[in-house]
């Protein structure tokens, strides 16, 4: 069974996205949306991570790297000047684009399994991620014009 | 002087109890016998008190509560009875101000306009019209909202547009919007003359709607009075009078809010046919709300659950009930959340759309109102939806524009947001209006040094000299209340007309004129060429004429009132049509919401992050006219005390002053009535601290310090309390504003700041 495979990838996308959210908090302090937002939204993928790894014992988790590499390569660049919150906030929404996806395919299986626990554990922390993306197309979505626009170096 | 009473000494005045009709009182101060009295109303709270201004040889010389009006039935205030003064002082702004080298210099209007217009083409040219911003107020008429609107929004197209309302009624907006769909109270003041019970939550009633006041004290002191429970963290005037006073801890409004709905829910004490047919979410309210046990409230809040208990059963078995909030919500975590929780209540009981009962989400500025609807701040003109094109469709036809020229790319920018364009230097010219953002904002040292950037270009019309005039480029001396004509609404839809009493001093316009003049000069054009105001616009009944074209249809209906009709009688309440010809006492008498897809004011928010929903978010909830039951879980506040700074700061209004003091200040009873600023301490900290009344303390957060003298008790040990009303424009011998303490923070759904706490700590300072 595969199924541990992506559990791996799961648990390590929730722990990146955790860690990111919170450097990203950290990063930005002076929006105070954003410190504070983000602070919250690293504590709900703390959460789901805790929840993951039950599941992670249960099906003998497959350690993934790749989430790891994924972040690594996103925020790779040292950026500074008017771009940084807007490509950080990208960088962020595509990390939870991934975790989303490992959600979907997770899932799938539970549904075939028939996994009760797990199918309620995917609509909790799936609703969430859900809600992480929607708060970050909002932002970057008010940041854009005036950061593409206006903003100078 | 002849005064009817003296309401320095006596806020109140008389008892004149009553169920039923509110007995008439004219109220009245002057100081010489007018020759003439002219109609207008107080601008001094967002009560909307009506009144007639007392002229003698063209100078104001009094004011009168106008007997007929049903706001006040001849009522008025301290603040209203003698803040008119102010229009008489001598140090009024009277020619336009320049900076040159370093000073401010008067200048004609035409170089004055001159330069703001230039500046303002150039910017244009080199970073579009998104580096002009506009930061208003809840003070001007709603015809210089709707021509500083389209300024904005047609003219320029800049998102960048807020109001001070972003301070004082930003979630009393937004909890509307969340329930109802839309922005509108929908009670009525007459509401209070039968109900069974009244609810006041984080709102001073008695020293910041002095009038309304009286009409809960009436109530109270004549036959079956009404049952009243108060929550605030402090021993106000207003939870004096509560038949239960709730007092929790700063911060968690939420926990308490949600303990009394489980209670409710749990006695069964709701109206299931009504959640049933009017309202949608009731089943996860019940959820979130089910792990606030009275043990669980009090552990957190303070709270004795057997006064939870108590509270619970006035509110869960009264027939009717008003209910009111102000910034003890608004201004305090989860803002938007916990004032949702009063709608909630209401709607639980099916206490809603009918006399006695209505829910007050207060404003706190006599036309914030106008600043919403308007849209001179966040909000679209006619409470119309930035996410829906057919909305933004109707705004370009009835300007003449391309619907692109009008932003609605993203929400509207709220201030906090405006401030740190500014910072970040994105921003580079903001036209400040009628408002003292160096008193009013938090954090004034990061204010005030953005403020002072160089590569800010600042304009600031107002009628006296500021802390903020002080800092711009451009002065723009301003006329005001009866020195102009035009309208404004009150929090209770109450529409009055103010006219014209006097000249202005010296070379002074009315904000009006100015955007007009600012439009003529940027010769804005509408699709077809022609002029964008001024060719339609020559006085403000011309304006208020096009206002009510944009509300046709729309909930905030003024198509069936004119200058005329205004004029003579009571305010009049909108939704004002040939359906409603006098006006409307209830909304959603129904039960049929503002909700509908078409006709919503927005998608509405995750009230956890503010995320905003998109169209098609919502045409999955597809509301059809239900209201919406929300509701959150507790978070802590972002900053708590600890051992660096142990004592939680809150801050607030006095009775006799009035926002930055710039009118009310200047009253020589009002002034003397609370001269200056001060920390108000518990009994038990004073001694701990070897602190007696009149010690000089000093008072510090992370952000800045303050010396304030000593006020001991009546107050919870481990909170100080200071009025934010002081700065520095009549005294600066030491720093004094409360907002060098507030923090930078504001809510997610309202973005509105939170004032009401943050962490300081005190010492005694040695002469």
């Amino acid at each position: 069974m595969l199924l541990s495979h992506y559990l791996g990838l799961l648990e390590n996308s929730e722990k990146q996205l955790s860690d990111a959210f919170e450097y990203v908090s950290r990063k930005h302090k002076d929006e105070p949306d954003i410190e504070q937002i983000c602070q919250k939204l690293s504590a709900w993928s703390r959460e789901h991570h805790g929840k993951v790894m039950s599941f992670c014992q249960k099906y003998s988790e497959q350690q993934s790297s790749e989430p790891d590499k994924l972040k690594r390569d996103l925020f790779a660049e040292k950026r500074s000047g008017s771009l940084t919150l807007l490509r950080d906030l990208h960088d962020l929404w595509l990390l939870a684009q991934e975790v989303q996806l490992c959600w979907i395919v997770i899932r799938q299986a539970a549904l075939g399994l028939r996994d009760e626990e797990l199918k309620a554990t995917h609509e909790f922390c799936n609703a969430r991620t859900k809600r992480q993306s929607d708060w970050l197309l909002g932002r970057i979505k008010q940041a854009a014009p005036q950061t593409l626009l206006v903003a100078e170096q | 002087m002849k005064e009817t009473r003296d309401s320095i000494a006596d806020i109140w005045g008389p008892r004149t109890g009553y169920e039923g009709q509110w007995p008439e009182r004219v109220d009245e101060r002057v100081e010489e016998e007018p020759d003439h009295w002219v109609q207008s109303a107080c601008v001094l709270c967002s009560n909307g008190c009506g009144c007639d201004i007392g002229v003698k040889d063209g100078r104001i010389v009094g004011v009168r509560g106008r007997a007929a009006d049903s706001v006040n039935h001849g009522r008025l205030g301290p603040k209203g009875l003698h803040g008119w003064v102010a229009n008489n002082s001598p140090d009024r702004l009277t020619k336009p101000l320049i900076r040159r080298n370093g000073q401010l210099e008067e200048a004609t209007w035409d170089e004055a306009m001159s330069m703001i217009v230039s500046k303002s083409k150039k910017l244009i040219d080199e970073h579009t019209a998104s580096s002009i911003g506009f930061y208003t107020s809840g003070q001007l008429f709603l015809e210089e909202y709707y021509a500083l609107g389209i300024v904005g929004k047609a003219g320029l197209g800049t998102p960048h547009m807020d109001g001070n309302t972003r301070l004082c009624t930003a979630t009393a907006a937004a909890a509307l919007k969340v329930s109802f769909g839309s922005d509108g109270q929908p009670g009525s003041y007459s509401d209070l003359d039968t109900t069974e019970a009244i609810l006041h939550v984080g709102h001073n009633i008695a020293s910041q709607q002095t009038v309304l006041w009286m009409r809960v004290l009436d109530r109270l002191a004549g036959p079956n009075p009404p049952k009243l429970v108060v929550i605030d963290p402090r021993a106000t005037y207003t939870a004096e009078k509560a038949t239960v006073h709730l007092a929790p801890r700063v911060g968690t409004n939420i926990p308490v809010m949600n303990g009394l709905l489980h209670l409710i829910i749990e006695a069964g004490y709701i109206n299931q046919e009504y959640i049933k047919a009017h309202t949608l979410g009731f089943e996860e309210l019940k959820q979130v709300v089910a792990k606030w046990t009275p043990s669980r409230v009090e552990q957190l809040t303070g709270v004795p659950a057997d006064k939870l208990r108590e509270a619970a059963r006035i509110l869960g078995t009264c027939e009717s009930l008003v209910s009111t909030a102000l910034q003890g919500v608004y201004q305090s975590m989860q803002a938007t959340a916990a004032a949702v929780q009063v709608n909630n209540l209401h709607l639980l009981r099916g206490l809603i759309g009918r006399p006695g009962s209505g829910i007050y989400q207060m404003n706190g500025q006599p036309t914030a109102q106008n600043t919403r609807e308007c849209g001179a701040d966040g909000d679209l003109p006619g409470f119309r939806n930035w996410g829906n094109e057919e909305h933004i469709q109707q705004l370009a036809d009835l300007w003449n524009v391309h619907p692109d020229q009008i932003p609605h790319w993203s929400p509207p920018t709220h201030a906090m947001q405006l401030w740190r364009y500014c910072e970040q230097g994105s921003i580079k010219m903001l036209w400040i209006s009628g408002t003292n953002p160096l008193v009013s904002l938090p954090d004034l040292a990061r204010a005030r040094k953005i403020l002072a950037k160089e590569d800010l270009f600042v304009v600031v019309q107002d009628a006296f000299s500021t802390e903020t005039t002080a800092l711009a480029d451009v002065v723009l001396p301003a006329a005001i209340w009866g020195e102009k004509t035009g309208c404004f609404t009150n929090v209770g839809r109450t529409v009055h007309i103010s006219h014209k009493a006097v000249d202005p001093p010296g070379e002074a316009r009315s904000d009006f004129d100015i955007f007009v003049e600012y439009s003529r000069r940027m010769d804005f054009r509408d699709k077809d060429g022609n002029p964008l105001l001024t060719s339609t616009w020559q006085t403000t009944e011309d304006a208020f004429n096009a206002w009510r074209e944009c509300t046709r249809g729309r909930i905030c209906d003024y198509t069936g009132m004119s200058y005329a009709k205004l004029t003579g009688g009571s305010g009049i309440q909108w939704p004002c049509n040939e359906q409603y010809p006098n006006g409307k006492t209830h909304l959603y008498e129904d039960g049929v919401f503002s909700t509908d897809i078409d006709y919503c004011e927005t998608y509405g928010h995750d009230l956890e992050t503010g995320a905003p929903r998109t169209k098609d978010d919502y045409k999955l909830l597809d509301p059809k006219g239900k209201a919406f039951l929300k509701g959150v879980d507790y978070e802590p506040p972002h900053e708590e005390p600890d051992e660096s700074y142990p004592l939680w700061l809150t801050t607030g209004r006095l009775v006799y002053h009035f926002h930055t003091r710039t009118k009310t200040g200047r009253s020589k009873e009002l002034h003397a009535a609370a001269p200056d600023s001060y920390v108000q301490l518990a009994t038990e900290d004073a001694a701990r601290y070897g602190i007696v009344e009149g010690d000089m303390i000093e008072v510090e957060s992370r952000r800045g310090k303050i010396l304030e003298p000593a006020r001991v008790g009546d107050i919870e040990p481990g909170l100080v309390f200071i009025p934010f009303h002081y700065g520095y424009w009549d005294k600066s011998d030491r720093p004094r504003a409360a907002n060098e303490l507030t923090l930078t923070e504001w809510d997610p759904v309202s973005k509105q700041p939170h004032f009401k706490y943050a962490a300081v700590r005190i010492h005694k300072v040695h002469a």
